[in-house]
C-alpha cells in the first residue's frame, strides 16, 4: 500500500497505521505521540497530539477526511496522501491540543525528576506556544506512594494510559486504573492498594511525564548529569538487557532500553531494576546512544538557578503551593 | 481478594461478613445475571451497583465494592472505575433522602436556580452537604429529562416536575414524616424479571 | 392535524398495557413481519421509507442496518439507545412511559429484520421508573408469546432485556453506551471498527434510538414507501419534537416534518405561542448540542424561506445562518433570557459530562465554563470572547466522539448571533440577570 506523508511516499503492508508509516520514512515527517505507545495493545487515539490532515482518503475514494485524524489509530489505505508538518492549519490545530495538555500542568520542571526526559517537555518545546492563556488555579492532587518503590504525582499526569496498559497486559492483577471522569479524572489504586508485581516498574518507564517516578532515584540528581550505558545481567525474570544510569562509579537507576521513539525495547522486571545497584552486578556494553532533540542536548538548562526563580514566580502568580514544600 | 489495608482503615471481618445481599437482593442480582452470556457477567456491574447502593445505606463503600467485585468475579479497581465514573453512585456517604435539583437549560430559565436556593435556606445546607439528622443531602444535576415539565427535582426513583416552592415544601414534609431511605431502585426491584 | 403514527394513542386509558395496545393495532409489524416478510423485505421496507436516525445524527436507518456485517455463528444484537440525556429531550422518556409497547414492538420487529437473537434497551439510570415500566411491559410481551422462543409459531425466538445505566450522558454515544452495557466506563471507543462490524461483546451489533426502532412499526404496517410520502424530500415521516422553555405548551409533540417553524412555535396545536405574551429572542431547535438561532433565522432562512421542521430546512445555510433538527429538543427562550447565562448552563453541562479520555475535551470543556463564569461575574474582558471563540475551535473536529463538538457548537453559536451580549457584560463589567420565574411566584403569591 503506497502513502505519502509530506510528500514523501513510502509501500507499507496493510494493517500499517499513518504513525507508523510515518515513523518508518523518518523523524522529519513523524508525528509527536504522548499517549500511543507500539508495544501495548490498544494504545493511543486519547492525547490527540499526533493528528495528522488526510488530504486524499484512497485511490478508490480521493477524498479528504472531513477532521484531522489520530495516527497512531488511522490505518493507511492505498494511495492516501497525509499532511503533517507542511500543514499550517493542522500545526495549529495541534497546538491547541498541547495548549490543552499543558493548561492543567504544574510546569514544575525545576523540581520535576522527569525534567530533560519528559516527553511533555519536548512536545510543548517543539509545538506549544511560549506564553499560556490560562488564568486560573490548575489541578493539584497530593502525591501518593503506590509502592515503595513508585511515587504517584497525579498533578503532572496527562492521562496517556499507558501505565493502565502495562498493568493489564504485562503484569496479572491490574489494581490501578482510571477514575472518576471529565477533567476530575486520575490515575489511582483501589483505595491506595498498592502496585506490587515482579513488572510494576515498567510503569515508570512509559509514563511520558514526571507522574510516574522511581522513587530510588528521585532527587538524587539531574538526569542530564549521569551517563547511560547500555548494560546486562544474567536475570530469570526477564531478558536482563537494561540500561544503566551512571555518575563515576555509582549507579543510580537502572531503567530499560528505549529506542529512538523513545519507547521501551524490552520491559525488565523489578530485581534488575531497583535491586543491582552496583556496578559489579553489570556487564557494560558501551554508551547508550542518546538520540536526542530536546533540552538535554541543547542544554536549555545550563543557567537552572535563574530558571528556578522565574518559574517560582510564575507559580505563585498562577497560585501554586510553594514549591519548596515538597516532601 | 484478600482482606487489604484500605489507606489507614484496617480492613474489619466482622463488617465485611454482614455485606452480603438480602435473599430478594441475591434472587435480583442473579436473574441480571442471566440477562447476559455466562462469559460476560461484568455487564451486570451497573445494575448491581443500582441495588448493592440500595442494599447497603445508599452509598457504595469499598467494602461494598469488593463485595461486589466478588459476586460478578472481578477484580476490585474495575468496580472502583465503574463507580467513580458514572454520577448516580454515591461514594461517601449520603442523607436518607438525596435531593438532585436539574440545573441545565431549561430548568434554569423555569427558575431551578431559585428552588435550590430555597432548599438551601429551608434545610439550612448548601449544595454538597448533608442534614445534621441525616435526613436530606441536597445536590445538583445536570439535564434529567423533564424539560417540558421543569423546574424538577429527583429523589430515588421519583421525578418531582413543575416545582413551585409549595410543592417543595410539601414533598420535604412528606420525607421527613416517612423517614425513609429513598433509592433509584424504590419501585420493588426485586418485582423484576 | 398533522398526521401520527407513533403516540397517536397516547390518551387512550391503559394503553400501556398488552391488552389496550393489541386492541388498538399493536404488534401487527410483528405479525406481518414474522408471517409474511423475509427479513431483508423488511430492511428493504425501512431503506424505502427514508427513516433517518431520530437520536440527533439523522444517518438514514436502512443504510446503517446493511452495514451489520453478518459472519457464520457469531451471534448479532440490536441495543437500543434510550439514555436520552440530551437538554431539551424528553421524548423517548414519553415514548416509553406512556406506550412502551410501542418500543418492545420495533425491537421484535427490527431485530427480526437484522437476525438478532438477543436486544437490550439501555436506558438512562435517572430514567429508573421509566425502565420498570419497560420491564413490565417486556414480562407481559413474554407471557402472551410475543418474546421467547418460536414466536407466533416461526423459527424467530427472541430475548428482550432492560439495563439500566449509572448517570453519563456521553453512553449516548453509541460505542460508549456498548462499553457501558459491558459494565465498563462509558469511554467512546476509538473507529474504526464500528459497531456493525465489531460492536456489543465484539460482535456486530446496531444501535438505534427508541423513536428509531419504534419507527419501525408503522413502516412495516404501512410499507416504506407510503411512509416516505410523509414529510418533504428527505426529511421523510414523523418526528417526535420535546418543546420546552418559555412557550404556553411544553410538551411532547408529533409532527410530520415539514411544518413551519413558526406554525410549531406559534399554533395552538403545539407550542401555542410565547409565555405572558413576550416575544421570542432565541431558538435552540435540536437539542443543546446544536446551533442557537435568533428569532429572525429559526422563522426564516437566510434567503428568506419560512424555515420548515426538516433536516434540510433547518440546517440551511450551513452554521452561519442555519442549525440541526438533531434530537428535536426544542428550546424557546423569550426576550429576557440571557443567552450567557443559558450558554454557561450547557458548557457547565459538557464539562461535567465530559468522559476525560482526550485532553481537548477533558480540558477545554472545563476552561470554557471557567471563563463563561467569569461573565456572569462581571469579570470577563472583551478578549475573553476572541478566546473562547478560540479554544471552541480547537475542540471542535479535534476529539474521539461528537461530544467534542457538542460542547464548541453551542458557543460557537452564541458568539456567532449574540457577540453584542459578551460585549456588554465585558465592557459593563455587570451581569444583571434578568429573567424572570413566572410559575414560581404565580403560586406562591
Amino acid at each position: 500500500m503506497k502513502v505519502t506523508i509530506d510528500g514523501k511516499e513510502i509501500d507499507v503492508p496493510k494493517g500499517t497505521t499513518i504513525l507508523q508509516a510515518a515513523r518508518m520514512i523518518g523523524p522529519e515527517v513523524a508525528p509527536p505521540a504522548m499517549c500511543y505507545y507500539t508495544k501495548l495493545k490498544t494504545s493511543g487515539g486519547y492525547c490527540r497530539t499526533c493528528i495528522v490532515k488526510v488530504t486524499q482518503g484512497s485511490t478508490a475514494n480521493p477524498n479528504p477526511m472531513p477532521k484531522p485524524v489520530a495516527s497512531c489509530r488511522t490505518e493507511i489505505m492505498d494511495g492516501m496522501v497525509v499532511e503533517n508538518f507542511i500543514s499550517p492549519d493542522l500545526l495549529e490545530a495541534r497546538k491547541g491540543v498541547v495548549e490543552f495538555l499543558l493548561i492543567n500542568h504544574p510546569l514544575d520542571c525545576p523540581v520535576c525528576d522527569q525534567a530533560g526526559e519528559c516527553k511533555l517537555q519536548d512536545l510543548g518545546y517543539e509545538n506549544g506556544s511560549a506564553k499560556t492563556r490560562y488564568e486560573f488555579k490548575r489541578r493539584e492532587y497530593e502525591m501518593i506512594d503506590i509502592g515503595d518503590k513508585i511515587k504517584l504525582h497525579m498533578t503532572r499526569c496527562i492521562l496517556c494510559y499507558r501505565c493502565v496498559k502495562v498493568c493489564d497486559q504485562i503484569t496479572d492483577n491490574r489494581v490501578h486504573g482510571v477514575v472518576h471522569r471529565g477533567d476530575a479524572s486520575e490515575i489511582s489504586t483501589y483505595i491506595e492498594k498498592i502496585i506490587d508485581n515482579d513488572f510494576s516498574g515498567n510503569v515508570i518507564d512509559v509514563c511520558p511525564v514526571g507522574a510516574l517516578t522511581d522513587k530510588t532515584f528521585r532527587f538524587k540528581q539531574r538526569v542530564w548529569f549521569t551517563k547511560p550505558v547500555e548494560a546486562h545481567r544474567k536475570c530469570t525474570k526477564c531478558s536482563g538487557k537494561t540500561r544503566v544510569w551512571l555518575k563515576g562509579d555509582e549507579v543510580l537507576r537502572v531503567t530499560a532500553r528505549k529506542d529512538q521513539w523513545d519507547e521501551v525495547e524490552e520491559f525488565i522486571c523489578n530485581e534488575c531494576r531497583y535491586d543491582h545497584k552496583k556496578t559489579s552486578d553489570w556487564t557494560i556494553e558501551g554508551p547508550s546512544h542518546v538520540n536526542r532533540h530536546s533540552v538535554i542536548s541543547q542544554n536549555h538548562y545550563e543557567h537552572l538557578n535563574d530558571l528556578k526563580l522565574q518559574i517560582l514566580k510564575q507559580q505563585k502568580a498562577l497560585g501554586f503551593m510553594e514549591i519548596n514544600k515538597r516532601p | 481478594m484478600g482482606a487489604q489495608v484500605h489507606g489507614t482503615q484496617q480492613f474489619d471481618k466482622t463488617r465485611r461478613t454482614e455485606i452480603k445481599f438480602g435473599p430478594l437482593a441475591m434472587e435480583t442480582v442473579k436473574t441480571i445475571i442471566s440477562h447476559y452470556p455466562e462469559a460476560k457477567i461484568k455487564s451486570a456491574l451497573l445494575p448491581v451497583l443500582h441495588i448493592a447502593q440500595a442494599e447497603f445505606g445508599g452509598w457504595l463503600s469499598p467494602e461494598v465494592m469488593d463485595y461486589v467485585a466478588s459476586v460478578l468475579k472481578i477484580k476490585p479497581i474495575e468496580v472502583f472505575e465503574v463507580a467513580s465514573f458514572y454520577s448516580m453512585y454515591n461514594l461517601k456517604p449520603v442523607g436518607k433522602c438525596v435531593l438532585e435539583v436539574c440545573q441545565t437549560s431549561s430548568c434554569w430559565l423555569n427558575g431551578a436556580e431559585d428552588i435550590v436556593k430555597y432548599i438551601e435556606k429551608k434545610l439550612n445546607i448548601k449544595v454538597g452537604e448533608t442534614t445534621k439528622d441525616g435526613m436530606f443531602t441536597l445536590k445538583v444535576a445536570e439535564c434529567l429529562g423533564s424539560c417540558g415539565t421543569a423546574p424538577m427535582l429527583q429523589c430515588g426513583a421519583s421525578y418531582h416536575e413543575n416545582l413551585t416552592y409549595e410543592k417543595v415544601d410539601s414533598l420535604l414534609e412528606k420525607y421527613k414524616s416517612e423517614g425513609k431511605q429513598k433509592n433509584y431502585t424504590d419501585l420493588d426491584y426485586h418485582n423484576t424479571l | 392535524m398533522g398526521r401520527k403514527l407513533l403516540i397517536h394513542n397516547d390518551k387512550v386509558p391503559g394503553i400501556h398495557s398488552l391488552e389496550v395496545y393489541r386492541a388498538h393495532g399493536g404488534y401487527a409489524s410483528v405479525e406481518k413481519a414474522l408471517k409474511t416478510m423475509t427479513p431483508d423485505q423488511v430492511t428493504d421496507e425501512v431503506k424505502k421509507s427514508g427513516l433517518r436516525g431520530r437520536g440527533g445524527a439523522g444517518f438514514p436507518t436502512g443504510l446503517k442496518w446493511s452495514f451489520l456485517a453478518k459472519p457464520e455463528g457469531v451471534p448479532r444484537y440490536l441495543v437500543c439507545n434510550a439514555d436520552e440525556s440530551e437538554p431539551g429531550t424528553f421524548k423517548d422518556r414519553y415514548l416509553m412511559e406512556i406506550i412502551p409497547h410501542a418500543l418492545i414492538e420495533g425491537m421484535i420487529t427490527s431485530s427480526y429484520a437484522l437476525g438478532a437473537k438477543t436486544s437490550y434497551i439501555y436506558i438512562r439510570g435517572e430514567y429508573f421508573y421509566v425502565a420498570r415500566i419497560v420491564e413490565k411491559a417486556i414480562a407481559e410481551a413474554y407471557e402472551a408469546g410475543w418474546l421467547g422462543k418460536n414466536i407466533l409459531g416461526t423459527d424467530f425466538s427472541h430475548d428482550c432485556y432492560v439495563q439500566v445505566g449509572g448517570g453519563a450522558y456521553i453512553c449516548g454515544e453509541e460505542t460508549a453506551l456498548l462499553e457501558s452495557l459491558e459494565g465498563k466506563r462509558g469511554n467512546p471507543r476509538i473507529k474504526p471498527p464500528f459497531p456493525a462490524v465489531a460492536g456489543l461483546w465484539g460482535c456486530p451489533t446496531v444501535v438505534n434510538n427508541v423513536e428509531t426502532i419504534a419507527a419501525v412499526c408503522p413502516i412495516v404496517n404501512m410499507g416504506g414507501e407510503e411512509y416516505a410520502k410523509i414529510g418533504i424530500g428527505k426529511s421523510t415521516g414523523t418526528k417526535l419534537i420535546s418543546a420546552s422553555g418559555h412557550i404556553n405548551k411544553p410538551g411532547v409533540y408529533e409532527i410530520e416534518l415539514g411544518v413551519p417553524v413558526e406554525e410549531f412555535i406559534y399554533s395552538e396545536e403545539y407550542c401555542g405561542g410565547i409565555r405572558n405574551g413576550k416575544k421570542m429572542k432565541a431558538v435552540v431547535a435540536g437539542g443543546s448540542s446544536v446551533p442557537i438561532l435568533p428569532t429572525e433565522l429559526i422563522l426564516k432562512t437566510a434567503k428568506g424561506e419560512p424555515r420548515l421542521m426538516t433536516y434540510e430546512s433547518l440546517g440551511d445555510g450551513g452554521f452561519q445562518t442555519g442549525t440541526m433538527l438533531g434530537s428535536g429538543g426544542f428550546i424557546v427562550m423569550d426576550e429576557d433570557t440571557s443567552i450567557v447565562k443559558n450558554l454557561f448552563t450547557f458548557t457547565r453541562f459538557y464539562h461535567h459530562e465530559s468522559c476525560g479520555q482526550c485532553s481537548p475535551c477533558r480540558e477545554g470543556t472545563g476552561w470554557m465554563e471557567k471563563i463563561l463564569k467569569k461573565f456572569l461575574n462581571g469579570t470577563a474582558n472583551e478578549s475573553d470572547v476572541e478566546l473562547l471563540w478560540d479554544i471552541q475551535s480547537k475542540i471542535e473536529g479535534k476529539t474521539i466522539c461528537p461530544l467534542g463538538e457538542a460542547a464548541a457548537w453551542p458557543v460557537a453559536a452564541a458568539i456567532r448571533h449574540f457577540k453584542q451580549e459578551f460585549l456588554d457584560i465585558a465592557k459593563s463589567k455587570k451581569f444583571v440577570d434578568v429573567s424572570h420565574y413566572d410559575k414560581l411566584y404565580k403560586v406562591r403569591a
